[in-house]
């Protein structure tokens, strides 16, 4: 795939503070930087960014109903057409209560949320109680916030169980932070979305909602070519968060669609004629 | 001695910091302040020197509250106090815009007692010369908390407490008369404690409670202090006839 850089050509000379100085003879040039040559400056940011940032090739879900929390991912891994990996750990674990899921460039989440486990450690220690759901993914929200502009690329949910009961919150790399009882993130999610969405009511069992979320992520996986690996499903209750399971989607699949064996004579007159 | 009290970055040669234990003495000559924690009541109850009769009581104000749950007295260096008490109060703000959560009185106690300390171990400035005393009741869980700070930034927790003038004698009536107690009956305890060294009346002592249910720091009315001194009173007299009674007869 070509990038597209025609938003960095020249189209006409820059109007502005910086090449204007050679023309002050004998002027001292005032301070100044190079200004992008385009006739869009407001919309210059937006594209560079576009362009460095990769897509968010993933599918995480987790909604909040009856008995907690529960959060699950696929593992699929991409860089453009390939497929780097099929085995990534998605569902991150901040803490003995806290998750985060992966979205967006897996060193920045990685690295992030181990940090925001340390802040979570530090303040539990000088506090002498846990730190909200609430606390911490302001916490991060923060942090992404003074990164804003630098090209990080996170798209998490931090899902957890505290004094409150149980919070789920959405966190990405402009900073923006939402609270909700449902969320899912990546370029799978519109698939997981109308699944989970249709299937979704509060009154569920921990059975139920974890089979909501396997099958989520399994149509998510279907249809969505950067989605893919194992779908692991994840549960936060009052006691912390406990892995419910993680399963192939492929086989998967056969579970939901199971094959109708053919008859083989029917296969063997064809060949014949 | 004398050379060690000019920079207070300096420890004496046995092992004091003279300018810290001098911010205790402006302390011991503050006035008088009571604390006391009850089961689902705080009271602060501060002596109140005579108010000259042009000066609005109400801007004297010597119980402040840092937030909806928390409130502060202080014994010493009024002009300190303020500086201390603005500092809390936006820390108590900050903490809710980046926890989400309000303050709890540890969590402010310390930040108190951590900014008393850092006036201890810098270059070119005294410690602040006065004691806190800070009462709450803990978001969620709703405990209450009494906890005292001091010039050298030290901070513990306390069932009742006094500082300032005489605090000495108020604390070993409190040794002597404390008992778990909740509601009116802890208002009386801080009150008739503080009456120990005070002058009886209405119009020398400022109390403000603060209950579990009700948000908010509430002052009493000087009517209401005269009505529960007043009751104090007649108790004292009532146990002092009791004790003199009986054995009069001859």
């Amino acid at each position: 795939m070509k990038l597209d850089t025609s938003g960095l050509e020249t189209t006409m000379p820059v109007i502005g503070f910086g090449s204007n100085s050679e023309m002050l003879d004998g002027f001292s040039s005032v301070p100044s930087f190079d200004l992008p040559r385009t006739t869009d400056f407001d919309g210059f940011q937006k594209k560079a960014v576009e362009m460095v940032k990769p897509a968010k090739g993933t599918t995480t879900l987790a909604f909040i109903f009856k008995e907690g929390v529960m959060v699950a991912a696929d593992s699929r891994a991409s860089m453009g057409g390939y497929i780097s990996s099929q085995s990534v750990k998605k569902i991150i674990e901040i803490n003995p209560y806290m998750l985060g899921t992966m979205a967006g460039g897996a060193a920045d989440c990685q690295f992030w949320h181990r940090n925001l486990g340390i802040k979570c450690r530090l303040h539990e220690l000088a506090n002498k109680r846990r730190i909200s759901v609430s606390g911490a993914s302001k916490l991060l929200a923060n942090m992404l916030y003074s990164y804003r502009g630098m090209g990080l690329s996170v798209g998490t949910m931090i899902a957890g169980w505290d004094e409150t009961g149980p919070g789920l919150y959405y966190v990405d790399n402009e900073g923006g932070r939402l609270k909700g009882d449902r969320f899912s993130v990546g370029s799978g999610s519109p698939y997981a979305y109308g699944v989970l969405d249709s299937g979704y009511k509060f009154d569920m069992s921990v059975e139920e909602a974890s089979e909501l979320a396997r099958r989520s992520i399994y149509h998510a996986t279907f249809r969505d070519g950067a989605s893919g690996g194992v779908a692991s499903v994840y549960h936060v209750g009052p006691q912390g968060w406990k892995k419910l399971s993680g399963d192939d989607v492929g086989e998967l699949h056969y579970h939901y669609y199971p094959v109708t064996p053919v008859t083989a004579e029917h296969v063997m007159e064809e060949a014949a004629e | 001695m004398a050379r060690y009290d000019r920079a207070i970055t300096v420890f004496s040669p046995d092992g004091h910091l003279f300018q810290v234990e001098y911010a205790l003495e402006a302390v011991r000559k503050g006035n008088a302040a009571v604390g006391v924690r009850g089961a689902d009541t705080v009271v602060l109850a501060v002596e109140k020197k005579s108010t000259p009769k042009l000066q609005d009581s109400r801007s004297a104000r010597k119980i402040v509250s840092l937030d909806n749950h928390i409130a502060l007295a202080c014994a010493g260096l009024k002009a300190d106090a303020r500086v201390l008490i603005n500092k809390a109060r936006i820390e108590c703000q900050s903490h809710r815009l980046t926890l989400e959560d309000p303050v709890t009185v540890e969590y402010i106690t310390r930040y108190i007692a951590g900014l008393q300390q850092k006036y201890t171990q810098s270059g070119g400035v005294r410690p602040f010369g006065l004691s806190t005393l800070i009462v709450g009741f803990d978001p969620y869980s709703r405990l209450p908390s009494l906890y005292q700070t001091d010039p050298s930034g030290t901070f513990s927790a306390w069932k009742a407490n006094a500082t300032g003038r005489n605090s000495n004698s108020i604390r070993e009536f409190l040794e002597k008369n404390y008992k778990e107690s909740s509601g009116q009956e802890t208002i009386k305890l801080a009150i008739r404690a503080l009456l120990e060294v005070v002058e009886s009346g209405g119009k020398n002592i400022e109390v403000a409670v603060m209950t579990r249910e009700e948000t908010g720091l509430r002052q009493l009315e000087e009517a209401e202090i005269d009505a529960i001194v007043a009751e104090i009173e007649a108790e004292k007299a009532a146990a002092e006839a009791a004790k003199k009674g009986p054995p009069k007869e001859t």
